[in-house]
């Protein structure tokens, strides 16, 4: 009898829209960015009648993307909906599911350049989610103090970081710092060394014909003019800095300024912190006069696993935490930054986070990291570019021979060239 | 063995009977021994030929099933791991961390279990504490020491600092003069313990009436260690280096959480995953790990070798 009911039930289930599933949701590292994400995956719980469970991951990208290979690579339906950065379609495009069917063309309210990205022979394996691109943090307090206009070039920078820490350190602040930054060797030094090298013209490693480009004088000089920094106005442990260590040091009250993503701005202004509201955000800067402000395109994107009990609820979730209401509660709550191009108008969210109106432009133009010309190649890529950036900041090599290093181990990556090796 | 037969033999039993008694004895022995080489076969041996059959094919993590064989491309092809500098200097930083590590962790530990050995009221106390860095698991030991030495907000910085020792922090895990040191460093706190207690377990069991005789002829006490407490532990010692140096071979989890992906430190097992789950070159990261499986066959088997001799020459 209880059987009868029970597999009445599940036909009833199965062929009813109110089917209740349990569905599992990887959005990142606990802390604040999973909190945010958590409350919209309930909201969609509580409207559908759904329940969702969380998973947890590492904090770092690349620890992130090793667990989710080794579960995706082992056909597991342990995750149905799962976040993945910007550099990942190319990676994991064969375990995710096909987005077109269930989208009915959501993603057309996107930036372009992301559905692109995202999108791998044809089929659209991920909905885009929030961006990052690097940005510059300063205390406007202190440029205030000395009467110092925030800097367009990374020397201005250089200079002004050098004179603050000076004058505060002679008067007793003895731990403040100039220039905080990414510099350990993993994902986010590649972002970092990205962002200089084009900031002064040097490209972007790998063009978008697949050729290999990093070997030139203006890379070089990108490098050299950061290895400068490092044990002069960013602490010599800045090597081995994450994201979290340097808004560690910046929101202790221990630096002029920081590279950081864009969350770190209201975790910055939460009640406690004790930079808050002495901080200033502006576009990173040029490399010299005749350079251009670069910032790398980060950002995070959701996928469905193709190894889903659920896939049609997995993707309904997906696409109510990627909907504008969505992204506009965690730009106002979270400082995410939509991929919506009409929320920058929302006048809510320039309230809550006014720098996202400013900086517009540069996430329309951010620099991308070149996984989509080296598709499964480009955490190789990225290794071996991160790697020579660490070398030559800590001093282990020249700019010049690590990149023409660099350019030979790339080029043997791919003989002939990035896209014919796809 | 045949000291065995001759005891076991008893004088009232026919030899036949006794040979069919053997046999059914040996059959029982290996009876009994079966389900733990089943489960051996199936945990060791399974993985491991299944590694070496991928160290031979150009599987991608991506997509396990399509594969291709390609021979010993991986090993000595164009892109092979024996021809990757990369490789190269993972195995020197390896054989550099095991050689000085177990060195170092050899004297200390041989210090420790000497003064552990003298008759003490605290020394049940003093082995028991002694065995904290040990009992820690390694990632929370290096998450720790990672967090201790950091130069911005690391208590030993502070300690080092206030004791005028050094003048302004040192970034032990960023500073590329220094990462290398401070591994070692770590390693060798949290394995010296170790260490100490199989050495401690061989100092005991020397007899003491070599020691009553040595003070009765008034051998000096530097005398006695080199010519009575030495050869008397060295077995153990040498049994207990290479414990060791298997597993500082095998250094993964310290590396890895202290300083990432860097290259400065990056060991062969670093390496391996690297390629296997980073690069996600299944085919090529098999083959670098059946390399790092060989090399750890083969330090073993001279290591064996060499002690049998040295032994057999005391």
């Amino acid at each position: 009898m209880k059987i009868a009911l029970m597999s009445a039930a599940a036909v009833l289930a199965l062929a009813g829209t109110a089917e209740a599933a349990t569905l599992r949701l990887e959005c990142g590292a606990p802390g604040p960015g999973q909190n945010v994400c958590m409350d919209s995956a309930k909201e969609w719980a509580k409207k559908t009648g759904n329940e969702v469970q969380f998973v947890a991951t590492p904090n770092d990208s690349n620890e992130q993307l090793a667990l989710l290979q080794q579960l995706l690579g082992s056909g597991s339906d342990k995750i149905d909906v799962l976040q993945i950065d910007v550099v990942w379609p190319g990676i994991l495009a064969n375990q995710l599911l096909d987005l077109k069917p269930y989208s009915k063309g959501a993603e057309k309210q996107h930036f372009a350049s992301i559905v692109a990205n995202n999108t791998v022979a044809g089929k659209l394996v991920a909905m885009p989610w929030y961006i990052d691109t690097g940005m510059m943090y300063y205390r406007k307090d202190l440029l205030d103090k000395y009467h110092l206009k925030a800097p367009t070039t990374w020397d201005e920078m250089t200079a002004v970081a050098k004179k603050i820490q000076g004058a505060e350190r002679a008067a007793g602040n003895d731990k403040l710092w100039g220039y905080v930054w990414q510099g350990r060797a993993y994902e986010g030094l590649t972002c970092n060394a990205l962002e200089w090298v084009s900031s002064f013209n040097g490209g972007t490693v790998v063009d978008a014909k697949g050729k290999v480009t990093i070997s030139n004088p203006n890379a070089a000089k990108a490098l050299d003019t950061a290895a400068k920094w490092v044990g002069t106005i960013s602490p010599k442990a800045v090597l081995n800095f994450a994201e979290e260590e340097a808004r560690g040091v910046f929101q202790s009250g221990n630096a002029v300024f920081m590279r950081n993503w864009p969350y770190a701005w209201s975790v910055m202004n939460q009640d406690g912190s004790a930079v808050k509201g002495k901080v200033g955000v502006m576009m990173l800067p040029k490399g010299g006069n005749a350079g251009r402000h670069a910032a790398t395109l980060g950002g995070w994107q959701l996928a469905v696993s193709r190894y889903s009990k659920n896939p049609k609820l997995a993707a309904d979730l997906l696409l109510y935490l990627t909907s504008a209401e969505a992204q506009k509660y965690r730009a106002i709550t979270g400082s995410f930054n939509p991929t919506i191009p009409a929320l920058y108008k929302d006048p809510d969210i320039i309230k809550a986070s006014p720098f996202m109106a400013e900086l517009y432009p540069t996430f329309a133009s951010a620099v991308p990291r070149p996984s989509t010309v080296t598709t499964s190649k480009y955490n190789q890529v990225s290794n071996q570019f991160w790697n020579a950036a660490h070398d030559v900041l800590s001093g282990n090599a020249k700019s010049a021979d690590a990149l023409a290093q660099l350019d030979g181990t790339l080029k043997r990556l791919a003989p002939a060239g990035f896209v014919a090796a796809k | 063995m045949t000291s065995q037969t001759l005891t076991s033999a008893a004088p009232v039993r026919p030899s036949s009977a006794e040979s069919s008694l053997q046999r059914s004895r040996q059959r029982t022995a290996w009876l009994l021994v079966a389900p733990a080489l089943v489960v051996l076969l199936a945990i060791a041996g399974w993985p491991l030929l299944r590694t070496i059959w991928f160290s031979l094919t150009n599987a991608q993590l991506g997509d396990l099933t399509q594969l291709q064989f390609v021979g010993l491309d991986n090993y000595i092809g164009e892109n092979g791991v024996l021809r990757d500098a990369a490789w190269w200097s993972a195995v020197a930083n390896t054989l550099r961390f095991s050689v000085i590590s177990v060195t170092l962790e050899t004297l200390l530990g041989l210090g420790v279990a000497l003064l552990l050995n003298t008759p003490s009221r605290v020394r049940t106390l003093l082995r028991a504490a002694v065995l904290v860095p040990w009992a820690i698991p390694t990632i929370v030991s290096a998450k720790m020491w990672s967090w201790m030495l950091n130069d911005q907000y690391g208590v030993i910085n502070v300690l080092l600092q206030s004791l005028g020792l050094i003048d302004h922090p040192l970034a032990f895990i960023a500073d590329p003069d220094l990462t290398f040191f401070t591994i070692i460093l770590v390693d060798v706190w949290k394995t010296t313990p170790f260490m100490a207690l199989l050495m401690l377990a061989a100092l005991q069991m020397v007899p003491s009436d070599c020691y009553e005789a040595a003070r009765v002829d008034g051998v000096p006490r530097l005398r006695v260690f080199s010519h009575i407490t030495l050869p008397l532990i060295l077995p153990a010692v040498l049994v207990a280096m290479v414990f060791r140096a298997l597993d500082a071979l095998r250094v993964f989890d310290l590396i890895y959480v202290m300083t990432s992906n860097s290259r400065l430190t990056k060991s062969m097992s670093v390496y391996v995953r690297e390629q296997l789950v980073d690069f996600q070159q299944v085919g090529f990261g098999s083959a670098s790990a059946t390399v790092l499986f060989l090399v750890i066959v083969l330090f073993t088997a001279g290591y064996m070798a060499f002690t049998r001799r040295r032994m057999q020459g005391v």
